[in-house]
């Protein structure tokens, strides 16, 4: 299973969403209204399946003091790769 | 414990900040308003006052992991189980332990026991935010050390 398929699963379990509303290209807040509180269930599940911890603070304060956009990281594509970087740093630090 | 001003801890028994574990004891006090509406001649502490109770327990673990720095907000409570009633004059003891800490927010296990046997335990989730005051921040501090919590490394 790719880690877009994975974690689109999660949404679509977590937040009530039809799996086929869920693409690559989805803004999390814009196109799947996903709130906070949700987006913290759908954090968990991600950080437990993968075994990572997702840095919202800190993408959250990138986007607040303008040195990254919402898309940059709340769009499906680029969380995805996101995702998979943090997989790939844990692995090489073993 | 004072089930009217949500003073749930009566005090810490054992902060384990290695094992990521706090355990705490309280006692159900024998009269309480919440009992006359709860069940009237029949009283019960209410199952989301046991949910409290667990989220207390485990904000002080919370706290004192983060050094006080920061405060956890009751977000979210998975699978909590009430699994016997808990009258007045009860003794129990509050178990929490960190589950997963993760950006912004952790998930804890707690359970509850009253003489050896599970009142209730659940999954739950906080927010980690910044104290709304200086003032919030002492009050909790202060808490804490009256429940026989060390606050600062």
């Amino acid at each position: 299973m790719s880690t877009f398929d994975a974690v689109a699963d999660i949404i679509a379990e977590t937040c009530n969403i039809e799996r086929d509303k869920i693409k690559p290209e989805s803004n999390v807040i814009d196109d799947l209204n996903i709130d906070s509180l949700d987006f913290l269930d759908v954090t968990f599940a991600i950080d437990h399946k993968f075994g990572i911890k997702l840095p919202v603070e800190r993408w959250t304060e990138e986007i607040g003091e303008g040195k990254a956009k919402v898309e940059d990281y709340f769009v499906l594509g680029n969380l995805v790769v996101a995702i998979d970087r943090l997989v790939e740093a844990k692995k090489a630090a073993g | 414990m004072r089930l009217e001003y949500f003073e749930m801890i009566d005090r810490v028994v054992a902060y384990d900040e290695a094992g990521r574990t706090i355990r705490c004891e309280s006692k159900i006090p024998q009269t309480s308003p919440v009992f006359e509406g709860h069940f009237p001649g029949h009283p019960l502490v209410p199952g989301v006052l046991l949910i409290e109770t667990m989220a207390q327990a485990s904000g002080y673990l919370a706290l004192g992991l983060n050094q006080f720095a920061k405060m956890p907000f009751l977000a979210g409570v998975r699978e909590a189980k009430m699994r016997t009633f808990t009258p007045p004059g009860a003794p129990i003891v509050v178990s929490a332990t960190l589950e997963h800490e993760g950006s912004g927010y952790v998930v804890t296990r707690a359970q509850i026991e009253t003489e050896g046997k599970r009142v209730c335990d659940g999954e739950l989730m906080f927010r980690i935010l910044p104290f709304p005051s200086e003032e919030f921040s002492a009050m909790m501090r202060a808490q804490a050390v009256r429940l026989g919590m060390q606050t600062s490394p």
